[in-house]
């Protein structure tokens, strides 16, 4: 595979530089136009891949709920509310266990056999266990996504701490500061950037978790309006379903991106 | 009267490939009021473990560090620390990095950010009081460091290889201001270096560290700093032939240590 000069005035610059703005649009276009034929020239049947315009209309007429037990935006408060949710209690524990873990020889020794063994088991596998120890009802949803959350997030508080420089604890030390105010002014601020991180990658693994857990056991979510919608060979519903969930993804990660600039603007430039 | 006395010191300890190393073998000097003491030395004789035994922040194996008398037992602001690089707080802003002292002690906004405007006007940096650190030049940044160690009113500054990462002209213009802070503040100084010239120009006293144990094998008196401060040409001081003669002197204390 050859590689592309870069620009005009950097022809050696590093490969993974700059982007094509025109070349993005026009994927994206070609890609929505091939969708629109598919369907407008019965080259793949409705029930398989419905047409953008029929999904489109399904999106508008989602609010009557008769097909898939709640409008789309009542499954889609039911899934936000219990991520956000989740995502809150696992931050209230997760940063002060994992900043703990960062600073204290005797709780890293204590919980980092725990944490690295459950961290890397695929919360789909436990599942199954918390409904039997939780039931199907919201207890069960929060404990699943709080878990699933918790351990990116205490890792990379962890990781944070560690992400200070000597020089600065010295210099703090060296200006006064007792042990109590080196860890609230110096090292808490330090480990910011990596809990920042830390809560992007959490929320992401929190979202794909719920609507999994939502297939298995839900009255409302889009987990389960996708699932629901299977069953009647609502093919359009659960198009909507995806794109909703998408959506939302992407817009959780974008503003996560924005409380980046807004709180580390320092973040890779020290 | 202030005074800062080393007095057999000694430090010992177990590197991370579990080699026992005496990094300092039992070094004294004492220091007072207006001196400027430059350390001299290739890495690894001894000067950081100097500092941060004078800083607080490791303890010697044997001997004290006293400073006016008492001695010494953990890092505190009467030794100010100025390091070579990753030292400042990026989260803060320039006058809150040098306020952070002050911070510490609960003084008040209004006379902390007071006291941080009159050192920052020291290095003459006032007029980026409100930027962020991390946008400014390496010299720059080493001026802030500068002035967040004089904002606590130290007795001591302690500098390690405060322009050991800049560019020889910002370097040069440095040393220059470092002289100008020391005559109006009239502060002990201890400044570690590894360039000969820099020691020389600088040094009202200086001392050569030799590895392994790290101990000083050469002191001398100098006077090019003052003889800066009154002519004002810091290369009308180093072209001299007296400044050279000197600077060679101490050129060959250090390889004959190091052979």
């Amino acid at each position: 595979m050859s590689v592309t000069p870069k620009s005009p005035t950097n022809p050696f610059g590093p490969p993974a530089l700059g982007n094509l703005p025109w070349v993005t649009a026009t994927c994206g276009l070609v890609l929505l136009a091939l969708w629109w034929a598919s369907a407008e020239f019965r080259w793949v049947p409705p029930l398989f891949l419905p047409g953008p315009v029929k999904v489109f209309q399904t999106f508008l007429s989602l609010n009557n709920g008769d097909v898939t037990g709640g409008t789309l935006v009542e499954h889609a408060a039911a899934s936000l509310g219990r991520v956000v949710f989740a995502f809150v209690l696992a931050a209230l524990t997760a940063i002060p266990i994992g900043l703990s873990m960062g600073v204290s020889r005797l709780v890293r020794s204590a919980l980092d056999p725990i944490i690295e063994f459950y961290r890397p088991l695929p919360p789909l596998a436990y599942l199954p266990l918390t409904v039997i120890w939780f039931g199907i009802g919201e207890t069960q949803k929060l404990v699943l996504l709080t878990l699933a959350i918790f351990a990116p997030l205490a890792l990379s508080a962890r990781a944070g701490v560690r992400s200070v420089a000597i020089e600065q604890l010295h210099a703090a030390y060296s200006m006064g500061a007792s042990r109590r105010q080196v860890f609230f002014h110096v090292i808490l601020p330090a480990a910011l950037p990596d809990i920042l991180t830390g809560m992007r990658i959490g929320l992401g693994f929190g979202w794909s978790t719920l609507v999994a857990a939502e297939m298995v056991a839900a009255q409302q979510g889009l987990g389960q309006m996708v699932l629901n919608a299977s069953s009647f060979l609502r093919t359009d519903i659960m198009v909507v379903g995806i794109v909703v969930i998408g959506a939302i993804a992407y817009s959780f990660d974008l503003a996560m991106r924005w409380l980046e600039i807004r709180l580390v603007p320092w973040k890779g430039r020290t | 009267m202030t005074t800062l006395d080393v007095d057999n010191l000694s430090v010992r300890f177990t590197s991370p490939d579990g080699q026992d190393v005496q990094a300092l073998g039992g070094v004294s000097f004492s220091m007072s009021d207006g001196q400027f003491w430059v350390a001299l030395g290739a890495s690894g004789c001894g000067k950081t473990t100097m500092l941060n035994s004078i800083a607080g922040f490791l303890r010697p194996t044997a001997g004290e560090v006293r400073l006016n008398g008492k001695s010494i037992a953990g890092p505190g602001a009467d030794r100010g620390v100025v390091f070579q690089k990753h030292a400042l707080f990026p989260w803060l802003n320039v006058a809150e990095n040098v306020e952070f002292a002050l911070r510490m002690r609960g003084i008040s906004k209004k006379e902390r950010r007071e006291r941080a405007m009159e050192t920052l006007s020291l290095v003459g940096l006032e007029e980026f009081s409100s930027h962020p650190v991390y946008q400014l030049s390496g010299g720059m940044q080493q001026r802030v460091g500068v002035a967040r160690a004089l904002a606590s009113d130290p007795d001591v500054l302690l500098m390690d290889e405060p322009l050991g990462a800049l560019d020889a002209f910002t370097r040069e213009a440095m040393q220059e201001l470092l002289l100008k802070i020391w005559d109006k503040t009239r502060k002990m100084v201890f400044f570690i270096t590894h360039s000969v010239e820099e020691a020389v120009f600088l040094g009202s006293h200086l001392l050569v560290f030799s590895p392994r144990p790290g101990r000083i094998v050469h002191r001398a008196e100098l006077d090019f700093c003052r003889r800066y401060l009154e002519q004002g040409d810091a290369r009308a001081v180093k072209s001299h032939p007296d400044f050279i003669r000197v600077r060679e002197d101490v050129l060959q204390a250090v390889h004959v240590s190091h052979a």
